[in-house]
């Protein structure tokens, strides 16, 4: 960094904004939701029919089969399942 | 002051298994990930949270690959490029699919100017409170001096004097580092 101005620090910290609240939560509880995740991916791999359900809205699909997804879950397997799509 | 861990100690916690720590690596690097997502890359909101989540999941599964816990920021940075360039590929938006070609111009300057932002922002941990958070409210969520008087509890005319203390304590710090 070139010198430490207030004007500078100012414009340094303004480049970095809070990231979404919500994109930070799922990635802080992806350890714990990573052995649902797998499980859902697993099936879907195997089960074709509840893999186009997935990909074609994934939440009501996981609410149907009973699963009680949280954001992360979601997140990541909406992620895992991109391929498919 | 404020304390502060490194990145190589938060690191090395994260490997220990320590719960807490994976989620002070989160929040330590999210912000600098979504910026080089929405800032250098310029990627739709939607593609930009897909890369922000894979970049977290490869973090959390390869940690263990990494060869130097102080590396961890690089090492997320570049990560991160990759998968914004394998974004920008799929969402077939751009003709060639070369990494190069794909690379929005300037992306090297951002990315330098986003690894000295994450400079002041450490700094801005190492001189806790009540400072990082006036300072984060003022500069990095665009709050108006009467929003944060209002949350703080301070009369909005002692705000500005409070930023411009605050600026120069930070100050202080950088220049202890360097």
């Amino acid at each position: 960094m070139n010198g430490y101005d207030e004007e500078r620090i100012g414009e340094l910290l303004r480049l970095l904004p809070d990231a979404p609240e919500a994109w930070v939560r799922a990635a802080q509880e992806l350890p714990q939701a990573r052995g649902e995740v797998d499980q859902i991916v697993a099936r879907a791999e195997q089960d074709a029919a509840f893999r186009a359900r997935l990909v074609a809205d994934l939440e009501s699909a996981l609410q149907a089969e009973g699963y009680e997804a949280s954001p992360s879950v979601l997140a990541h397997v909406r992620l895992r399942l991109k391929s498919y799509g | 002051m404020g304390e502060t861990t490194t990145d190589a100690f938060l690191v090395a916690r994260c490997r220990a298994g320590d719960p807490e720590a994976w989620n002070e690596l989160v929040e330590r690097f999210s912000r600098y990930v979504y910026a080089i997502c929405m800032q250098a890359y310029r990627l739709s909101p939607s593609d930009a949270e897909d890369v922000f989540q894979e970049v977290f999941a490869r973090v959390y599964e390869r940690l263990d690959s990494l060869r130097s816990d102080d590396a961890v920021r690089p090492w997320i940075a570049q990560l991160t490029r990759r998968l914004c360039i394998d974004s920008l590929r799929a969402s077939g938006r751009e003709g060639p699919s070369d990494a190069e070609t794909l690379e929005p111009a300037g992306v090297d300057d951002m990315i330098g100017l986003l690894d000295e932002a994450m400079v002041v922002r450490a700094g801005l941990e190492a001189v806790g409170e009540p400072c990082s958070e006036i300072l984060d409210r003022f500069f990095c969520r665009d709050e108006s001096y009467r929003t944060i008087g209002e949350a703080l509890s301070l009369p909005s005319g002692t705000v500005a004097s409070r930023i411009s203390r605050c600026l120069g304590k930070l100050k202080v710090e950088l220049e202890g580092r360097s």
